[in-house]
C-alpha cells in the first residue's frame, strides 16, 4: 500500500488549484449573484482536459484516471462547488457511460465533443413524482417505424436548459417494471417536442444550471438507443455509481474549503484579547472538521483507486464515500459557520455559500438514506 | 589590492539622479573606512559639463566617459565602458544604485571582472578591512549579511534607504575624461524608441508617498479616489497583485514580491488585505497607514495607523482633511 | 529557432520563511517549491514563440538540488521539449558562481534565444541573466515586457526608469522576463502525462568556490505595534493629526 501521490498527480492538483483560484474565484461573487454559468470557464476546463480523465486518447481523453478526476474535483470544490458539476455532466455521466455501453458510432459522435466541451451534456433520471424510486418514473418511449416518441417530464436536471445532449431514461415497456426501462442519447436542441425551463428556486449551486425537461411527442431516431432495450435501469445504476464518486469528491472539496477558511479566520479573529483559535471550543470544532475531511478524502481516494484498477462496479466503496463525504461537507459548513460567528451568516463571506451548496449532497444522485440502503444491502449480502 | 571605491553616477537625460548622490555619499564614507578615495564614474552623451558637481556630494574624482553614442543606456555599451574604467582603477568596492540601470550594470561588471555581487543592500559596515553588507532576500521576508572573499565587491544600494547629505557648494571634484574606443560590436542592442511615461506620473520606487489600492477598490474605476489623494500629496499610486492580475492597474504599479519593493516615507494601503507577499514589498516603509473595512485584515498588524471603514468614504474624507490642513 | 530557458526552483511566494538550523539558509521543511514566477514568464514566452513560428526546440536549464527536476517537468508540461539539470547539492548562494556554471553548460548548446526571469524570487539579486550573457559575450536586454522575433533580430519592449523603451537586438541574445510579458498557461493534463517521457539530462554543476559568504540570516526587524485610530471617516481628522505631529509623515 502506497500513500504517496505521483509527481504527475501533484502537478494535476496544482493545475486544479491554480485554475480554481485564478479562473473561478475572481468572478465567483458576481456569478453567484447573477446565477451565471460562465461558458468560457467551462470551455477552459475542457481545453485543459478536465473532462477527459477517464476517457481513452482515441476519443480525445487523457486516461489520467478516476483518481485524478477526483483530485481535480476536490481542488475546484474547495473554491466553488458549482464548478465541479461539469465533471459529472460531461465525463462521469454521459461520456463514460457511452464509452461502456455505446456502439462505435455513438462513441465517435458524442465522446470527443463532450470531452472538448463542444457539446454540453446532461443526464435525466429524476421526475416530479419519482426520485429515489427510479423505477417509479413515468416518462415513456414509444417505438415507431423510424424511432421512438418520448413523453413525460424530468425535473431537477443539471444543465437541462443548457445541454446539447442528454442521457434520458424512459420506459419502453412499463409492464416489465425496471427491466422495461431503456436509456437514450437525446439531442436536446432543435427538437420541437422538447421544452426546457430553468429552476431558479434552489438553495445553492447557483453557477450550475438546473432545470426541468418536458417531452411532448418528442421524436428521436432509432440510433438514440444506448445498449439494448430494457438495459436502462442497469445502465442507470452503473452510471450513478460513477457520478456519485464525483459528488463525494465535491463533498471533500467543500469540507476542505470550510476547514481552511475556518482555520484562517480563527487565527486572525481576536476576542477577549487573543485569537479565537486559542479557545478550546473553537479547537474542538476545527479538529472535528479536519478529521471528517481527512476521512472523507481517504474514502474517495480509495473508491477512485479501485475504479482505476478496473473495479468500476465498486458500489459499496462509492456509496460509503458519497454518504460520508456528503455528511462531512454539511457538518464542516455548519461548524465553519459557528467559527465565523455573524460573519458566517453573511453572504459577504464564503462559508454561507458552502453551507448552501453542501446541503445538495444529501440529496443529489441518491440521497444519504439511499446510500445507507446500498451500504446495508452490500454488507448484509457478504 | 586597491582601497578606492568606484561609484557609478547614474544620470537620466544628462542630469544626475538623486540615487547617484545617495551612492556617492555612501561611497565616500566607505572610502574613508578603507583609507581610499571615492571615484565617481559618469557615462553618457553630454555629461562632462555637470560632472564636477559630483564633488559637492563627496566624490574625490570623477571619471567621465562622454560619447554621443552613449546617449541611451544599453547594458552592452555602458557595461563595456564601466567595466574598463573599473579594471583600470582596481577599486576595493564598485558601488551602484539598485535601479534598473544599476542592477544591469552591476551584473555586467561582476561577470566581466569575475567579482562577487550583492544587490539592493540596505546596510553596510566596515569589517576586517573590507565592506560587509546586509540585504533583503525573499523580498524582505529575511535579511542576509554578506562578506566578500575577493576584490572588488560589486554592491548596489537600495534607493531611498541612504539619504544623501546636503551638497557642499565649496567642493568640486577633479574630472578625468576618458576616451574609449567603441566598435559596432558594442551596439548589438540599440534603443529604437523611448516612450516616456505620462507626465506627472511618479514611479512607485521613487515616490516619497505611495497611495496603494487592493481588491477593496472593486474595479479600475475605484482608483479615482486614490488618484485624487495621490495628486494632492504628490504621491505615486501603487497596487496589490490581485488588482494587477485582474488588469485594473499596470504591472509597473505592483508592489510586493513579484512586483516592486518600496520604502517610502508614507505608505497608505487602501482596501488591501495584506497578503504575505504584499507585506514583503512595503514593510520597510517608514510609516504605514491602513484603511480597510475588515477589522481582521492582516494589514492592520503591519500598519502604524489604521482606520476601519469603507475606503470610498474614508479616502475622500482624508483628501478633504489634508487639503484643509496643509492648504 | 532554438530557445534555452533557465529556470530556478524557489519557495512559493506565499511561504512564510523560516531560518534553518545553521542560521545561513532557510529551513526547507514544509516549504513548497515552484518555478520562480519570472522564470515561468520566460518559459511561456519560449512556448509562444515556438508556436508562432511552428518550429524550434525549447531546452530547459536549471541549476539546483535534486528536486529542481520537479519544476523542470512543470516547464515540460507547459511545452518545453528537453532539458539539463545542473545538480548542486550545496545550494550555492553566490550568483556569480551560478552564472559561471550556467554559462559553462550553455557553451556546448546551440541557441538563438536565451531566456531568464528578471530575478529569482529567493535571493532577489536580479543579476544572473546579465552575468551569463556577458560570460557568453552575447547581448542582453533585461526586464522585457514584449518580445518579437524576425529575420535574425529581436525587437523588445522593456520598462526603464524613463518609461518604456523599444530595443532592437541581433540574435543570438539573452533576455530577462518581467511581469507583463505574458500570462503563463496551465499545463493540460495530457501534457503533464507526456512530460515525464521527455528527456532530462543530469550533470553536476561546475561551481567555483563562492566569492562571497553569507555570514548570517535574520528576520526583518519587527515593526512597532500600530494602533487603530478609529472607525469610519469620523476618525480622519485624528489620523491626519497623528501623521502630521506624531509620525511627521506629512
Amino acid at each position: 500500500m502506497k500513500f504517496d501521490f505521483t509527481e504527475e498527480q501533484k502537478s494535476m492538483m496544482e493545475v486544479g488549484r491554480d485554475f480554481a483560484e485564478k479562473d473561478i474565484l475572481p468572478t465567483q461573487e458576481e456569478d453567484e449573484k447573477a446565477h451565471h454559468f460562465r461558458k468560457e470557464t467551462f470551455k477552459k476546463m475542457a481545453e485543459l482536459g478536465f473532462f477527459g480523465c477517464v476517457i481513452p486518447e482515441k476519443y480525445g481523453g487523457n486516461e489520467t484516471g478516476h483518481l485524478c478526476a477526483a483530485l481535480l474535483t476536490e481542488e475546484i470544490a474547495r473554491v466553488s462547488a458549482s464548478w465541479t458539476l461539469p465533471f459529472n455532466m460531461q465525463m462521469w455521466g454521459p461520456a463514460f457511460t457511452i464509452l461502456n455501453y455505446g456502439n462505435e458510432e455513438q462513441k465517435e459522435k458524442y465522446i470527443p465533443a463532450l470531452v472538448n466541451g463542444d457539446v454540453i451534456g446532461a443526464f435525466a433520471i429524476t421526475e416530479p413524482n419519482s426520485g429515489s424510486d427510479v423505477a417509479g418514473m413515468g416518462t415513456t418511449a414509444t417505438e415507431t417505424d423510424d424511432g421512438y416518441i418520448l413523453n413525460g417530464q424530468k425535473m431537477w436536471i443539471s444543465n437541462a436548459q443548457t445541454a446539447d445532449m442528454s442521457l434520458v431514461y424512459a420506459y419502453t415497456d412499463k409492464a416489465k417494471k425496471h427491466k422495461g426501462i431503456s436509456c437514450f442519447l437525446v439531442d436536446m436542441k432543435n427538437n420541437p417536442g422538447i421544452k426546457t425551463a430553468a429552476i431558479e428556486t434552489k438553495l445553492g449551486l447557483f453557477c450550475a444550471p438546473t432545470g426541468e425537461i418536458a417531452f411532448e411527442d418528442a421524436k428521436i431516431p432509432k440510433s438514440a438507443l444506448l445498449g439494448q432495450k430494457g438495459d436502462g435501469f442497469k445502465i442507470c445504476m452503473w452510471q450513478l455509481n460513477n457520478t456519485r464518486l464525483g459528488c463525494a469528491a465535491r463533498g471533500v472539496g467543500i469540507a476542505r474549503g470550510c476547514h481552511e477558511h475556518a482555520i484562517k479566520y480563527a487565527l486572525e479573529r481576536t476576542q477577549f484579547g487573543q485569537p479565537i483559535a486559542e479557545f478550546e471550543m473553537i479547537q474542538d470544532q476545527l479538529a472535528l472538521m479536519y478529521v471528517e475531511y481527512e476521512a472523507a478524502r481517504l474514502l474517495v481516494l480509495k473508491a477512485a483507486y479501485e475504479k482505476d484498477q478496473g473495479n468500476i462496479g465498486n458500489t459499496l466503496s462509492v456509496s460509503t464515500a458519497k454518504y460520508f463525504a456528503g455528511e462531512a461537507a454539511v457538518n464542516a459548513s455548519g461548524l465553519a459557520m459557528k467559527v465565523f460567528g455573524s460573519y458566517g451568516y453573511s453572504s459577504e463571506y464564503p462559508v454561507e455559500r458552502f453551507f448552501r451548496d453542501a446541503k445538495s449532497l444529501q440529496t443529489v444522485e441518491g440521497t444519504s438514506n439511499i446510500q445507507k440502503v446500498i451500504i446495508a444491502r452490500a454488507i448484509l449480502s457478504k | 589590492m586597491g582601497n578606492n571605491v568606484l561609484i557609478f553616477a547614474e544620470q537620466m537625460g544628462g542630469k544626475f539622479r538623486s540615487v547617484a548622490y545617495e551612492a556617492i555619499c555612501q561611497g565616500k564614507k566607505m572610502a574613508q573606512g578603507l583609507g581610499g578615495k571615492a571615484i565617481a564614474v559618469a557615462i553618457g552623451g553630454g555629461v562632462e559639463a555637470v560632472a564636477k558637481d559630483l564633488g559637492q556630494y563627496g566624490a574625490d574624482k570623477v571619471i567621465v566617459v562622454d560619447n554621443a553614442k552613449l546617449k541611451d543606456f544599453t547594458v552592452d555599451a555602458y557595461g563595456k565602458a564601466f567595466s574598463e574604467v573599473v579594471s583600470k582603477n582596481d577599486p576595493a568596492v564598485v558601488l551602484l544604485a539598485a535601479t534598473f540601470q544599476g542592477k544591469d550594470l552591476g551584473g555586467y561588471a561582476s561577470a566581466a571582472l569575475g567579482a562577487p555581487l550583492s544587490s539592493d543592500c540596505t546596510e553596510w559596515a566596515s569589517q576586517d578591512g573590507g565592506i560587509q553588507v546586509k540585504r533583503p532576500i525573499y523580498a524582505g521576508k529575511a535579511y542576509v549579511t554578506v562578506k566578500f572573499n575577493s576584490q572588488p565587491a560589486v554592491i548596489s544600494l537600495r534607493p531611498k534607504v541612504f539619504l544623501p547629505d546636503a551638497p557642499d557648494a565649496s567642493k568640486s571634484a577633479e574630472v578625468e575624461k576618458i576616451d574609449l574606443a567603441l566598435s559596432d560590436d558594442d551596439f548589438r542592442s540599440v534603443v529604437k524608441e523611448i516612450i516616456t511615461k505620462t507626465a506627472g506620473k511618479i514611479d512607485v520606487t521613487e515616490a516619497d508617498i505611495i497611495v496603494s489600492g487592493g481588491r477593496g477598490l472593486k474595479g479600475p474605476e475605484g482608483f479615482v479616489v486614490l488618484e485624487e489623494l495621490a495628486g494632492l500629496l504628490g504621491a505615486a499610486v501603487g497596487a496589490s497583485r490581485t488588482v494587477v492580475d485582474e488588469g485594473w492597474r499596470s504591472h509597473s504599479d505592483q508592489i510586493g514580491q513579484t512586483g516592486k519593493v518600496v520604502s517610502p516615507k508614507l505608505y497608505i494601503a487602501c482596501g488591501i488585505s495584506g497578503a504575505i507577499q504584499h507585506l514583503a514589498g512595503m514593510r520597510t516603509s517608514k510609516c504605514i497607514v491602513a484603511i480597510n473595512k475588515d477589522p481582521e485584515a492582516p494589514i492592520f498588524s503591519t500598519a502604524d495607523y489604521g482606520i476601519v471603514g469603507d475606503l470610498f468614504k474614508v479616502v475622500p474624507a482624508l483628501t478633504a482633511e489634508i487639503k484643509k490642513t496643509i492648504g | 529557432m532554438n530557445i534555452v530557458v533557465c529556470v530556478k526552483r524557489v519557495p512559493d511566494t506565499e511561504t512564510k520563511i523560516k531560518i534553518g538550523g545553521e542560521g545561513t539558509k532557510i529551513d526547507p521543511a514544509g516549504v513548497e517549491f515552484i518555478i520562480s514566477p519570472f522564470d515561468e514568464f520566460a518559459v511561456e514566452e519560449a512556448i509562444r514563440i515556438k508556436e508562432k513560428l511552428g518550429k524550434g526546440e525549447i531546452t530547459i536549464l536549471s541549476l539546483g538540488p535534486a528536486d529542481a527536476q520537479t519544476i523542470m517537468r512543470k516547464a515540460y508540461a507547459m511545452g518545453a521539449d528537453k532539458g539539463t539539470h545542473l545538480n548542486d547539492a550545496t545550494e550555492c548562494q553566490d550568483t556569480l558562481a551560478e552564472a559561471q556554471a550556467l554559462a559553462a553548460a550553455l557553451k556546448g548548446m546551440q541557441f538563438d534565444l536565451l531566456l531568464f526571469g528578471k530575478q529569482a524570487v529567493d535571493y532577489d539579486n536580479g543579476a544572473v541573466g546579465v552575468q551569463v550573457a556577458r560570460l557568453l559575450n552575447i547581448p542582453v536586454v533585461s526586464r522585457i515586457i514584449k518580445l518579437d522575433v524576425a529575420d535574425g533580430k529581436a525587437t523588445v519592449e522593456r520598462e526603464s526608469d524613463m518609461g518604456k523603451e523599444v530595443v532592437e537586438v541581433k540574435l543570438p541574445a539573452a533576455f530577462t522576463a518581467e511581469k507583463g510579458l505574458n500570462e503563463p498557461r496551465y499545463p493540460k493534463l495530457m501534457d503533464i502525462m507526456k512530460a515525464k517521457k521527455k528527456p532530462l539530462e543530469e550533470k553536476p554543476a561546475q561551481l567555483e568556490a563562492p566569492k562571497l559568504t553569507i555570514v548570517k540570516m535574520d528576520y526583518p526587524p519587527a515593526r512597532p505595534p500600530g494602533k487603530i485610530v478609529g472607525q469610519g471617516e469620523e476618525s480622519v481628522p485624528a489620523l491626519v493629526n497623528l501623521l502630521k505631529n506624531e509620525a511627521k509623515a506629512l
